[in-house]
């Protein structure tokens, strides 16, 4: 019955597109999990879009639709964008991949740009994502320093690779500063619920968790954190109305740069097929401010590992690193390459608890 | 580290009395042979209002009261479309919808972020601090107890009261309905105003007690949860009771394992609720040899005193 709703909600959005002077500005689209109010991922990927309104002007006409379901929903809001005179669509979820390459194949002059996916089965998808597990190196060593109770917590969302990256990149760094820190992983199987992500950080408080990290959209988690006293990070955006506390820094993800980059390309002809992953050092993941409740020493030294791993002089997966079973990943000095990287299934060695499937 | 089970008990009511008031107000619809499908949007109306009208005066008691008078005024469009103007229920439910996560997402748009006035408990501090009764029969707000009181109220209601019983006859037969003389469109437009007020405090639980705070499209999907929940019941006040129980308990439960590190596989708990409900909807239809057993016979139908 939702996607009922979703169908009729993309027909109502498309109707609202008639241009008179006979020059057609190049229209694009943009499909999104979430809501563009929830100030988390789908707010940044708005964010983008604006920005390219600002740059192209009337050369540029967007479209959008909001909480669109992962699966066969996303197909059909896909096709009824190209219908609707779609250039370029932009599908910011995971679970849009194969929709994505359904739909690309069957419209070739269309070009699709697929956010956190591995798939271009066609020359007309490009992929393209940001190493978050960068900026999780950077907020696993906060919290590594700042847990008292020893147990940070972490609402997961789906089992992907992007998530369990983050995962085992935030424990190794906490580590690191701390071998006695212990990491609860919940699966909540939603990008978007506040009244479950709330929940799930309460399960995690009542088991001892005193900072909290996410890796789902809403704040309803800096809401839970603050209620009890606890830390918690802001994630893909800022969320910087919780500061100065709960949320102590953030992940931010700027996508805007990409996309105004990306559609100026496909305007003038030079678009071609990609697999952009870009981390701190290009802008494409920031950290947000880390307030005054961080020691300064560890604000100190949380900056030095950004400014390294953003230059490039460190990687957050170098060895010698384990699996979760002991045996070998990386040798010491090792760097992961990025294909172990975007395919990454498996927990590093410390980390408790088993990968749903 | 184990699960403590009166914290569960206590997260698990608390979860699920959002539910449980959407679930109550749309099986009085239901019984008055009125499909609404808008319920997500009168949840979301009833979020918005109770937010803004919390944040605004400082009273969450006002805001349950704004929550419920909100979702209510969007039911009467509700009502207006459907009883009067006799448009197709099921289209008129789901524009609701899409008109209240709309309509919601404009008027809350300058109070993201916002933390609301945290709703008081009901009963004193010394009495939440009983072991086991404490946290789990009064840790909890007004709110609760009126859900449940609701769910008794509706129940005596229903089955004990003339109204009631005029209520339930619209619901199955509006024609033999009319012809005693009862006023359908009256009956039904009272039944639709009450489930939107009963969404609506649903709504404004979520906002003001469970998450708390304004999320654009916050609801994520509960009023659909509550649709079925009033399948689940066969549209019995008791069971709408357990089956919003059932459904916030393992929601509340599997994340609680979760946290506590023990193995459990996640999508088949997740999923668990809604096994649960086709299999009583199949135990349900072989008992009575009908497959909408207990739905109200005049349910999604049209009614025109000419007909």
């Amino acid at each position: 019955m939702k996607s009922l709703s979703l169908t009729l909600a993309a027909g109502l959005l498309a109707a609202g597109s008639a241009f008179a002077d006979g020059h057609e500005p190049f229209k694009v689209g943009f499909v999104y999990v979430g809501p563009v109010g929830d100030l988390g991922w789908t707010y940044e990927h708005d964010q983008g879009r604006l920005a390219v309104e600002d740059a192209y002007g009337d050369a540029v006409e967007t479209v959008f639709v909001e909480n669109v379901p992962e699966g066969a929903d996303a197909e059909r809001v896909m096709t009824q964008m190209v219908l609707d005179g779609a250039d370029m669509i932009f599908t910011t979820s995971f679970g849009y991949m194969e929709a994505t390459n359904a739909v690309a194949a069957q419209f070739p002059d269309v070009l699709f740009e697929h956010a956190t996916g591995f798939m271009r089965n066609t020359p007309n998808v490009s992929t393209y994502s940001a190493r978050f597990y960068e900026g999780r190196a950077v907020i696993g060593h906060i919290a590594g320093h700042m847990t008292e109770t020893n147990t940070i917590g972490y609402i997961a969302s789906f089992p992907i690779p992007e998530v369990i990256r983050g995962i085992n990149s935030a424990y190794l760094h906490a580590r690191e500063v701390n071998p006695d820190v212990e990491m609860r992983v919940v699966w909540v199987y939603t990008w978007f619920d506040p009244a479950t992500e709330a929940d799930a950080a309460r399960a995690l408080i009542d088991q001892g968790v005193d900072v909290l990290m996410q890796h789902t959209d809403s704040t309803a988690p800096q809401t839970a954190a603050s209620e009890a006293g606890i830390l918690s990070f802001g994630q893909a955006s800022d969320m910087y109305q919780f500061a100065p506390e709960p949320r102590i820094s953030s992940i931010i993800d700027d996508w805007a740069p990409y996309y105004v980059r990306r559609v100026g390309e496909a305007m003038d002809g030079t678009w071609e097929q990609a697999d952009t992953w870009e981390g701190i050092g290009p802008g494409m993941v920031e950290i947000g401010e880390m307030t005054e409740v961080i020691p300064e020493e560890v604000r100190a030294s949380a900056t030095a590992l950004m400014e390294s791993i953003a230059d490039g002089s460190y990687h957050p997966f170098t060895g010698p690193i384990n699996m979760q079973d002991g045996s070998a990943w990386l040798a010491e000095g090792e760097i992961a390459d990025d294909g172990t990287l975007a395919g990454m299934d498996f927990y590093i060695e410390g980390v408790e608890g088993e990968i749903p499937n | 580290m184990l699960i403590d089970p009166v914290t569960l008990i206590a997260a698990l009511i608390g979860a699920s009395t959002p539910i449980l008031l959407a679930a109550i107000g749309e099986l009085v619809v239901e019984k008055s042979g009125v499909l609404n499908l808008g319920v997500e949007g009168m949840m979301i109306t009833g979020a918005i209002c109770g937010f803004v009208v919390t944040v605004n005066t400082g009273s969450p008691w006002l805001g349950f009261v704004a929550g419920a008078l909100g979702a209510a005024a969007l039911s009467s469009l509700f009502a207006l479309l459907t009883q009067v103007l006799l448009s197709n229920q099921v289209a008129t439910g789901l524009a609701l919808t899409l008109f209240g996560l709309g309509i919601s997402a404009l008027l809350g748009e300058s109070y993201t972020g916002i933390n609301p006035p945290l709703t008081p408990k009901l009963f004193p501090e010394a009495m939440q601090q009983l072991p086991v009764a404490g946290p789990i029969i009064f840790g909890h707000d007004l709110m609760v107890y009126l859900s449940v009181g609701l769910v008794a109220g509706v129940a005596f209601f229903l089955r004990r009261t003339r109204a009631g019983l005029i209520l339930r006859a619209v619901g199955e037969s509006h024609d033999a309905a009319h012809a005693l003389g009862y006023k359908v469109v009256t009956v039904r437009a009272a039944a639709i105003l009450f489930g939107g007020a009963c969404a609506g405090l649903g709504g404004a639980y979520l906002s003001l007690v469970r998450v708390p705070s304004w999320t654009e499209g916050m609801t994520a999907g509960a009023g659909w949860i509550a649709l079925a929940i009033v399948v689940f019941a066969s549209w019995r006040p008791w069971r709408a009771l357990i089956g919003a129980y059932l459904f916030g308990g393992i929601a509340a439960l599997q994340l609680r394992l979760q946290a506590a590190q023990i193995e459990i596989p996640v999508a088949l708990l997740d999923a668990s609720p809604y096994l649960v409900t086709i299999l009583v909807l199949v135990v349900l239809s072989s008992n009575k040899g009908r497959a909408n057993a207990g739905a109200p016979a005049a349910l999604g139908r049209v009614f025109h005193a000419s007909g």
